[in-house]
């Protein structure tokens, strides 16, 4: 099973010029850390989107788990990606009302199969997950989520990217808010876990003194318009 | 996902707050007008039942049916007991029962009348009335009383106390009549109209009220003083021993059995008939009689009128009760609308954790149904509260009781109303809801 197999890509967001994606083949196997990275206004955040199914790709173009996201419709659509994909975003990953906890919980609510994979009892994985994290503190997990800063949240939110061990998680600079050595720690740690979980990443970024953290890197510039 | 949006509402506990106490005031408001109008309608029509006509010197039919059931106002000049006595021997008659007002016990209406209005007054749906303690008036004193159970109740009384009253039917007097004391007889059972709040004493007892006075026209500080003032005549009319007078017309026999005291003039007839059909006949008799100018009212007839007259305020009142309904939805419109757009991160948050637009939608208008139910609720425990305290003015100023009652199948229809509007409401900020994260993805842009 592949976590993701991209093949003849294209996608031009509605009412554009020139179409964003043009990607040829890329795939990640189960487990393999990727790091991709381009200027800003490349199209990296659109490939996210279309492999989250946000955005509506042509069929067969896009496999997560083997599975065609273009044949899938709406609803369909946001069901598997909870099943499948974990997601961490630059900032306001967290639903700020909700305690670190719940919102690491949040995919388990949402999708049987997370649930399911992350243990007898999902709070206490939460717990270990976070404690992995560096958030041990007990009395941070209970806290509302807006309390927490923001390298604190970010690991929350990997924390709810990893729990119920999904086939991949898209990353989409999570680390760009970040110092320089939360930044080199946040990485270090997602990576183990993802080994740990069994997980393949993709991780985006335009900040390639990360790169050494991973399997693979992949310029997008290349990637890109190979197939355009 | 009700939690969720409970715990999504709790974080902005105080403009929920304030959103659930609109729509429970409104609620509140509605249920109160239809209950107090229910009220008042139940209440009036209890009060009028087993009486096929009131006679009274002529005036207005809905002042009369006010003034002899429900001893609000007053009628007209008295009229005579020749009057009585013809209408009591007609033969579409079964009974008569002679009422004399004006005056009150301390601010309750004081009713003279004889045994008979007992036997033949009936109330809620033909309930006779019945004592909770002594007896009824009886021929053996003219200083006999029998209270209601709510003046009773009010004061404490029981049979044998000794009361009071005062002329006039405010609620201050200063013309008490402390030299022609009444002892109390009775005290009837509660009937819930407004015979509860009325005092009855004999027709012998009620003029010796007034026989003694010196006309007291003059009381400045009771200026509206009595429509029904009448009694102030007595002296023109040679006091009550007038009745003497009457023995002369006393051909029918058996009147003087019935009637051991004849009053001069009296204020209004209650009657019975035989045969109800002959109503509007023995009506126009009654109208065209050339030596009285007397009125003769249907209650139900002027019951309608009288809702024709209090349906304007009715309406008026209901309009505004759902206008303030409508505020109430509307505040929760904006309550919804006005922080969708800084949750649109919250929403991109969820739908990335795998919820569907729908599900956001439906959070919304869960969180909707969540403020309504709320408000339902909190407007039920404020009119219950209301009804608490009101309560007791309502029905000592108006004979009017609400009641806690459990509500009927037409309060559970206008909350089920409220409580759809609430929901259709919902769906303007739910659309916006749905459209927006369908448009923003994953990410919030600008
Ligand atoms: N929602 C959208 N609708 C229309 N066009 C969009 C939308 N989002 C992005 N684009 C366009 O797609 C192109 C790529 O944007 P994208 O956000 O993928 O860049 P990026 O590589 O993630 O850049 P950055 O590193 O700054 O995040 C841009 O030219 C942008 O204008
Ligand atoms: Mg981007």
């Amino acid at each position: 099973m592949h976590p993701l197999r991209i093949e003849r890509l294209v996608y031009r967001w509605p009412g554009a010029a020139r179409s964003t994606l043009g990607i040829g083949a890329l795939s990640l196997a189960s487990g393999e850390r990727l790091f991709l990275h381009g200027p800003s206004g490349c199209g990296k955040s659109t490939l996210l989107s279309a492999i989250a199914g946000v955005v509506d790709v042509p069929t067969g173009a896009i496999l997560v788990a083997d599975k065609d996201v273009g044949a899938l419709n709406g609803g369909a659509r946001d069901r598997f990606r909870v099943d499948h994909i974990g997601m961490i975003f630059q900032v306001f990953n967290l639903i700020p009302w909700l305690s670190a906890l719940e919102n690491v919980l949040l995919p388990c609510t949402f999708s049987k199969r997370r649930l399911e994979r992350s243990g007898e009892d999902p709070a206490g994985t939460a717990r270990n997950l976070l404690d992995e994290l560096g958030l041990s503190d007990p009395s941070l997990a209970s806290k509302p989520a807006s309390e927490l800063s923001v390298g604190q949240q970010q690991r929350v939110a990997a924390a709810r990217a990893l729990i119920g061990k999904p086939d991949l998680i898209l990353a989409d600079e999570p680390t760009s808010a970040l110092d320089e050595v939360a930044k080199a720690a946040f990485v270090d740690l997602l990576a183990r876990e993802c080994a740990e979980a069994g997980t393949a990443l993709l991780f985006v970024s335009h900040d390639r003194s990360l790169e050494h953290h991973f399997d693979r890197s992949v310029d997008f510039l290349a990637l890109n318009g190979g197939a355009a | 996902m009700l939690g969720f949006s409970l715990r999504s509402l709790w974080n902005r506990r105080f403009v929920a707050g304030l959103t659930v106490l609109a729509i429970s005031l409104s609620v509140a408001l509605i249920l109160g007008v239809e209950r107090l109008r229910d009220g008042a309608r139940d209440s009036f029509a209890n009060s009028a039942s087993g009486i096929d006509l009131i006679v009274a010197p002529r005036g207005n039919s809905v002042q009369i049916l006010m003034a002899t059931v429900f001893g609000v106002g007053g009628t007209g000049t008295g009229m005579t007991w020749d009057s009585f006595e013809w209408l009591e021997d007609r033969p579409e008659v079964a009974w008569a029962v002679p009422i004399q007002m004006g005056d009150n016990h301390r601010g309750y209406p004081v009713i003279g009348t004889d045994a008979s209005y007992f036997e033949h007054f009936r109330h809620s749906g033909g309930q006779p009335l019945s004592l909770a303690a002594g007896t009824f008036l009886s021929g053996d004193g003219a200083d006999a009383a029998v209270v209601g159970a709510e003046v009773a109740a009010r004061f404490d009384y029981a049979p044998g106390a000794v009361i009071v009253n005062a002329h006039g039917s405010g609620e201050v007097s200063f013309d008490l009549h402390d030299d022609a004391p009444f002892t109390i007889s009775g005290v009837l059972a509660p009937t819930g109209t407004a015979v509860d709040r009325m005092v009855f004493v004999t027709l012998e007892g009620f003029d010796a009220l007034h026989a003694e006075e010196d006309a007291p026209a003059a009381d400045p500080l009771d200026p509206a003083a009595m429509p029904t003032d009448d009694h102030d005549d007595h002296d023109d009319h040679g006091g009550h021993d007038g009745h003497d007078d009457h023995e002369d017309h006393g051909e029918h026999e058996g009147t003087e059995a019935k009637h051991s005291h004849e009053p001069d003039r009296i204020n209004a007839v209650y009657v019975g008939l035989i045969d109800r059909t002959n109503v509007l006949g023995l009506q126009r008799a009654i109208n065209e009689r050339p030596s009285d100018a007397l009125s003769a009212v249907l209650p139900a007839v002027a019951l309608t009128e009288l809702w024709g007259i209090t349906g304007t305020a009715e309406r008026a009142m209901r309009l505004m009760a759902w206008a303030v309904a409508l505020a109430g939805m509307i505040g929760m419109v904006v309550m919804l609308s006005a922080t969708l757009d800084t949750r649109r991160r919250e929403f991109a948050i969820l739908r990335s954790v795998g919820a569907t637009p729908t599900r956001i939608f439906a959070l919304i208008v869960a969180e909707a149904a969540i403020l309504t139910a709320a408000g339902l609720i909190l407007g039920l425990v404020l009119l219950t509260v209301a009804t608490f305290v009101t309560d007791p003015i309502l029905s000592a100023r108006f004979g009017l009781r609400l009641g806690l009652n459990v509500f009927g199948a037409r309060e559970m229809a206008t909350l089920f109303v409220i409580f759809c509007a609430g929901l259709l409401a919902s769906l303007i900020p739910a659309v916006r809801v749905y459209r927006m994260t369908l448009a923003d993805g994953l990410s919030v842009r600008l």
